[in-house]
């Protein structure tokens, strides 16, 4: 589907816009080359790392490129989306020297643009072993598992509620990071090496769990998380107020009627994580000129990460802690928010007062998908959360892999892409020993 | 679990034979402490590589410490790497044996033993007792610029054409399998002793060994870099600063018409873009010592990637395809075309006024950049420009700086014509 043209996300620029052929010399002659690399440890899906930055090095980019999808189909979005301070950037040991760390993720996409962009493809599909596979969700964890299969010669055949492929890639990660538009050409990309999609096609509505165990010999599961939680008080149902990743997804792909975020005066986020922080930035960055976050617990417990919030802090985006909205006040629509301080047992103390608020974002979690997962044979879940074996990614259900959000409870876009190929590979195995149907 | 980086593609065929010593590709450890002992080779072979030449073998001797010293350059540790290490101090019958054992694990990857020996008896003892291990060929080290030399070995061989033919004769008597010699840099023209070893009869060179060098001096201490305990002496010099000089001495070679035996390219390769560089110019084989003692084995894995995906890009299937390639691009000076002309053009969209083109230029070129009023962008005058190139050389700006070509009308013509024509000496041509 075409992404609406004007959707807010284009207005927000690249926070690490793409380096320049000198730049990324000079940055990859910086690596150290370190032996059994720290870096590559800390990446979930093994990225070879310090061999793409000398291959950067030594001006084989391409060859980078295909060291880096080699080990991750979704190397061209993990470089732009991957919170890196935290994964390989944070282990570079240049941080132990006291000297600025590598730029890893930008070196990263450095390598991957000219492939991806160029549609210069390095796999191609496996000759065909006449089996084939359902993927159920078509956000990272799907993709990366249908590109494994596919390379392995099984036929993949990804399904997608929405009518957009990528998951929360293309309508969740902040647009500064990425724009949607550049999830739709790595899917693109990716899925010209022979991945058939079915969108707008919600199994378990559209098609039913019995029509996908009799076509396919295998089903893996990519639901991610289900749809934003409330808080169950008064005034949520009020225009204006948001679940976190509804609003986020309307900023990026333009779908429901979003208000123009600079004619607003004040918003309030309410949450602690990283879709509250994604929230708030965009909100703030999109020119609400007052972003609070009303977040239920102390600073030091915040589940946000530190780098993130200390963006959020440099663009004037104000925190509350230890502070719960109580209700959503307005006429016809949301106006403000009345909240209470909570003490150190989280219990309200003090007068509630109230705060202007023309949009409010809830970012407190996003719900299991417990029922949908209840219609499928004997598969053990812990609320929602699909149970699976750490090697090979099988669920229960031995027809059935699970992988990304749905089996890790929420994690980013690189574990996904991990636990993608490992079920391809867990997949790829039991068809071989089992002969399939 | 989790699939690491494998490696896909079209397949290329990397295989190599040089001077009859054949391996699945042309990188080799070179002579030296990375090709000291089985656990290492074996190891190499693991992480790729396609062949070693074992430390010098000899009559074990006695190491200094400390016994390297290396020049670091803009942030890089090893611009170049001075050594005043000798052959091998370990006992030749356990060299022998680990020999044994990794030919017989690895058959097809190349095991090249390094000699060093004296005196004809012992030649040919050493050459019958390495044959038993089954190593694929040997090298006879008539490199090493220190140390040996003084005992009449080494370089003190390398540097002496006829001593080098006499002893290559007597190996070539002894061995049955492929001999190499490796030649030393510390001459004035490398084609004397290749010619020498041709003449000996042996089936292939490799070259360089490292440059007679003092890396430096402490400061403090005044003792020569590396410091034996306060004092210190000539080492040899290798990694990436003598590849130039390599390239030059293998092109020698290669340009020879007299000289017709395989080449194993050695001297300061980090990258595959190095290799290439000694492929193209006719080596057909790589030796590697500096960077895989810097960054470890593994930096074979970008040589090889490098490599392979280059020859794709180019449509080459095997090495030798291109082998020697850009040999015939060599020219003598006296045959390039005087008459070629290209000018510098600045752009003024990427300049970043920092006018180090101006100063090049104007102190140390021919004054031919002007630097206009109003603006700090300088200006090419292009009627005066020679076209040497050393604005766009200092210029920090990638393609900023570009050389054009301007058509001068003229047919191509080098000074060996113009000698020929009687209108070389006239001082302007027409
Ligand atoms: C706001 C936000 C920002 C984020 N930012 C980042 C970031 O910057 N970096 C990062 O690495 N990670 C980020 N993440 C996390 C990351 O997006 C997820 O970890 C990742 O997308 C998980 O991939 P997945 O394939 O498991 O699930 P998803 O991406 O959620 O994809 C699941 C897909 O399944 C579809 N689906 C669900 N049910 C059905 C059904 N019944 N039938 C058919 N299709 C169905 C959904 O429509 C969806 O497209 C963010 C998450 C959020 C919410
Ligand atoms: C520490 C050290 C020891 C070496 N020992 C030997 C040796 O025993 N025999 C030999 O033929 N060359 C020896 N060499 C030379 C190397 O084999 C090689 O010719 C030289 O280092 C140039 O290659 P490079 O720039 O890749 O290091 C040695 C080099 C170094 C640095
Ligand atoms: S995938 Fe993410 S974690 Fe891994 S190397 Fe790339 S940027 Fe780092």
């Amino acid at each position: 589907m075409a992404l609406a043209a004007d959707r807010l996300e284009t207005l927000l620029p690249d926070h690490k816009p793409a380096l320049t052929t000198a730049q990324a010399r000079a940055e990859a002659g910086r690596c150290l080359f370190c032996h059994d690399a720290p870096c590559i440890a800390a990446c979930p899906t093994g990225i070879d790392i310090p061999l793409f930055i000398k291959q950067i090095h030594s001006n084989n980019v391409l060859g980078a490129a295909r060291t880096i999808l080699e080990a991750n189909a979704l190397g061209h979005s993990c470089a732009r989306v991957c919170p890196v301070e935290v994964l390989c950037v944070g282990d570079c040991v240049y941080n132990v020297k006291g000297e600025p760390p590598i730029m890893i993720g930008r070196l990263q996409r450095y390598a991957t643009d000219p492939a991806v962009h160029g549609g210069i493809q390095f796999f191609e599909a496996g000759s065909s072993t006449g089996r084939s596979v359902a993927c159920v969700g078509g956000g990272p964890a799907s993709i990366a598992c249908a590109h494994e299969l596919v390379r392995m010669g099984h036929r993949a055949v990804v399904y997608e509620r929405n009518p957009w492929r990528g998951g929360l890639n293309t309508d969740g990660v902040a647009p500064y990071k990425m724009q949607a538009e550049e999830s739709l050409k790595e899917v693109e990309y990716l899925s010209a090496i022979g991945i058939e999609w079915r969108l707008d096609t919600a199994v378990g509505d559209d098609v039913t769990w019995d029509d996908l165990e009799a076509e396919y010999d295998a089903v893996f599961l990519g639901l991610g998380l289900g749809t934003d939680s409330g808080l169950g008080i008064p005034g949520e149902d009020l225009p204006g107020v948001w679940g976190a990743t509804r609003l986020i997804r309307a900023i990026k792909t333009g779908a429901g009627s979003l208000p123009d975020p600079a004619s607003l005066g004040a918003a309030v986020v309410v949450g602690g994580g990283n879709t509250a922080i994604d929230a708030a930035r965009e909100l703030s960055l999109l020119g609400v000129p007052e972003v609070m976050v009303a977040y239920r617990r102390d600073q030091d417990a915040m589940p946000a990460y530190l780098h993130e919030r200390g963006h959020a802090v440099e663009e004037g985006v104000r925190f509350v802690f230890r502070t719960l909205p109580l209700s959503f006040e307005g006429d016809r629509r949301v106006e403000a928010v009345r909240l209470t301080a909570l003490d150190h047992d989280l219990e309200p103390t003090g007068e509630p007062y109230t705060v202007p608020a023309d949009i409010v974002a809830l970012a407190i979690g996003q719900a299991r998908l417990i029922d949908l997962l209840d219609q499928v044979d004997k598969l053990d879940h812990d609320w929602g959360r699909v149970i699976v074996d750490p090697d090979t990614g099988q669920t229960s259900n031995p027809k059935y892999w699970a992988g990304g959000d749905l089996a890790n409870g929420g994690e980013e876009v690189v574990n996904a892409a991990a636990e993608g190929k490992r079920a391809a590979y867990g997949i790829d195995g039991w068809l071989r020993e089992n002969g399939g149907r | 679990m989790i699939q690491r980086n494998g490696r896909t593609g079209e397949p290329i065929d990397l295989s190599i034979d040089c001077a009859g010593i054949r391996s699945p590709n042309p990188f080799w450890l070179a002579s030296g402490p990375p090709a000291n002992s089985s656990g290492q080779v074996m190891r190499a072979f693991d992480m790729g590589w396609g062949g070693a030449v074992w430390k010098t073998l000899g009559d074990p001797i006695t190491n200094t410490a400390s016994r390297y010293g290396a020049i670091p350059y803009q942030g890089r540790n090893v611009a170049g790497l001075n050594n005043i290490e000798l052959i091998t101090d370990r006992p030749l019958e356990v060299n022998l044996k680990e020999i044994a054992e990794v030919k017989k694990k690895y058959p097809n990857h190349a095991v090249v033993v390094s000699l060093m020996v004296e005196t004809k008896d012992e030649w040919r003892d050493i050459i019958k007792r390495c044959e038993d291990t089954g190593c694929d060929g040997f090298e006879l080290n008539f490199g090493c610029p220190h140390g040996m030399c003084e005992r009449g070995m080494g370089s003190a061989v390398g540097q002496e054409p006829k001593v080098l033919e006499e002893i290559a004769g007597w190996v070539m008597e002894f061995a049955s399998i492929p001999v190499l010699v490796k030649l030393t840099p510390n001459i004035t023209d490398v084609l004397y002793p290749a010619m020498a070893a041709q003449r000996g009869g042996v089936d292939g060179v490799s070259l360089v060994n490292t440059f007679k060098s003092v890396i430096g001096i402490d400061h403090d201490t005044l003792s020569p870099i590396p410091s034996v305990g306060g004092e210190g002496t000539s080492g040899g010099y290798c990694g990436p600063a003598i590849k130039p000089i390599a390239l030059h001495m293998v092109t020698r070679l290669g340009k020879a018409p007299e000289f017709h035996l395989p080449i194993s390219g050695v001297g300061g390769v980090q990258s595959w873009e190095d290799a290439l560089d000694f492929l193209l110019l006719g080596a057909s084989s790589i030796q590697v010592c500096t960077a895989a003692m810097h960054y470890g084995f593994k930096i074979v894995d970008d040589m090889i990637l490098g490599l392979e995906e280059w020859m794709r890009e180019k449509g080459y299937s095997r090495i030798d395809e291109f082998v020697g390639k850009a040999l015939p691009n060599y020219k003598e000076w006296g045959d390039l075309n005087l008459n070629f002309k290209i000018v510098a053009e600045i752009d003024p969209g990427t300049c970043i006024e920092c006018q180090l083109c101006y100063a090049a230029c104007e102190d140390g070129a021919h004054q031919c950049i002007e630097l206009p009023k109003g603006t700090r962008v300088p200006r090419v005058i292009e009627e005066e420009c020679v076209g040497c190139n050393l604005c766009q050389i200092v210029c920090p700006v990638e393609g900023c700086i570009t050389m054009v070509e301007r058509d001068t009308g003229l047919p191509r013509e080098s000074w060996n014509e113009r000698v020929a024509k009687g209108t070389a000496g006239a001082g302007s041509l027409h």
